[in-house]
């Protein structure tokens, strides 16, 4: 077996993208980054049995996907009486922008819808990969992802291009 | 006018695009889960010095290399993950003593390393050479013949020449002091140049 990358090299690379992931699935910032956490402490500790020619990214796909939902098991056990605030500062849309309304009908999404848009659009898995993750068909996961782009586009017919003059 | 599905993604995308604050704060919560679960095989972090930058890793057990950066920081951690774990994290925490000390010994305000070391990534009699090179002292040089001697295998010159060569620990492990019987300076891990700034300031503080 070809020696391993150390492990540092997975979180440059992947990092940012398995966050992306996480905060579309999940919504909140906070819980992104608990389920974030999560994979790659698992990611790290997997790392050295993982096959070299394994796609790293579909595998911490995988492993975030199980990680968000732990997240959301473990909120239904232990209800957090908070208002969630997903957008923070570094977030570049004002409140009541369209970003902000974008955000929140990407949560209003059905859960397999939102999984494959993020799964599909934001770390650019295959339609095949993203049906390994949440069952079903690579067909089915294709028209979830499409489902889910069509509702978000209909849900902003005045548009969000900011500034580019359209 | 309904956005397209490539300003819906790139919407998408722009929104859940994490700063490099998030990402830092993250890094060093994983940091401290990975040590808390005892994952943390190897911990590196980089040091700006007047010897160039150094790359400084440590196993739990101790400081396990030191790397010039002509010898490839990347190429230092490629050859740990194979040789003792690739679970390796940039986590300075753990390098703390040991960049705290080697800046007092560059400025001239120490002379021994008081760090537990970790000699995983050599074997055999490179091993006892790079054990036994401490014992010369701040100031000292020994010739590679007088250090064969010394450690009991007299005809093993070009050995001890090697296992200076391979050391993993420079700096620390001083084998910046074993010359050549030339009178040159000869090789060392961080360039000739680095030897010679090395040798000299430990002239200069020992005359003080």
């Amino acid at each position: 077996m070809p020696p391993k990358a150390p492990f540092e090299t997975v979180v440059t690379d992947h990092g940012p993208t398995v966050l992306r992931v996480c905060r579309a699935v999940l919504g909140s910032h906070a819980d992104a980054e608990d389920a974030w956490s999560e994979t790659f402490l698992a990611a790290l500790r997997a790392w050295p049995d993982l096959p070299a020619d394994a796609n790293v990214e579909a595998w911490l796909v995988t492993i975030a996907h199980r990680k968000a939902i732990d997240v959301v098991r473990a909120h239904r056990r232990h209800p957090v009486p908070v208002a969630e605030v997903p957008e923070r500062a570094e977030q570049t849309a004002l409140p009541g922008s369209v970003d902000t309304d974008l955000w929140r009908e990407v949560r209003a999404l059905p859960t397999k819808q939102r999984q494959s848009v993020a799964y599909h659009y934001l770390a650019g898995l295959p339609y095949a990969q993203v049906a390994d993750i949440i069952g079903g068909s690579a067909a089915a996961a294709r028209r979830a992802a499409a489902d889910g782009v069509n509702r978000l586009r209909a849900q902003h017919t005045a548009g969000f291009a900011r500034g580019d003059g359209s | 006018m309904r956005p397209t599905e490539d300003q819906v993604v790139h919407e998408l995308q722009d929104r859940t695009s994490p700063s490099a604050e998030s990402m830092a704060a993250l890094h060093r919560r994983l940091e401290s889960g990975a040590e808390r679960d005892g994952m943390l095989d190897v911990a590196y972090r980089t040091l700006d010095t007047a010897v160039g930058s150094l790359l400084l890793a440590a196993t739990p057990t101790g400081l396990v290399r030191i790397a010039y950066a002509v010898q490839g920081h990347e190429a230092a951690l490629e050859a740990l993950a194979a040789a003792v774990s690739p679970r390796i994290l940039e986590a300075p925490g753990r390098l703390d003593d040991a960049a705290r000390e080697i800046e007092e010994y560059l400025a001239g305000g120490r002379r021994t390393f008081d760090l537990p070391l970790d000699f995983a990534l050599s074997h055999g009699f490179r091993q006892t050479v790079q054990r036994f090179l401490p014992t010369i002292g701040y100031g000292q040089t020994y010739s590679y013949t007088r250090v064969a001697a010394e450690v009991g295998n007299p005809k093993a010159v070009r050995a001890v020449g090697s296992a200076c060569a391979t050391n993993p620990l420079p700096l620390v492990v001083p084998c910046h002091r074993v010359l050549p019987a030339s009178g040159s300076v000869g090789r060392y891990a961080g360039g000739a140049e680095a030897k010679s700034v090395l040798l000299a300031m430990e002239r200069t503080t020992t005359g003080r």
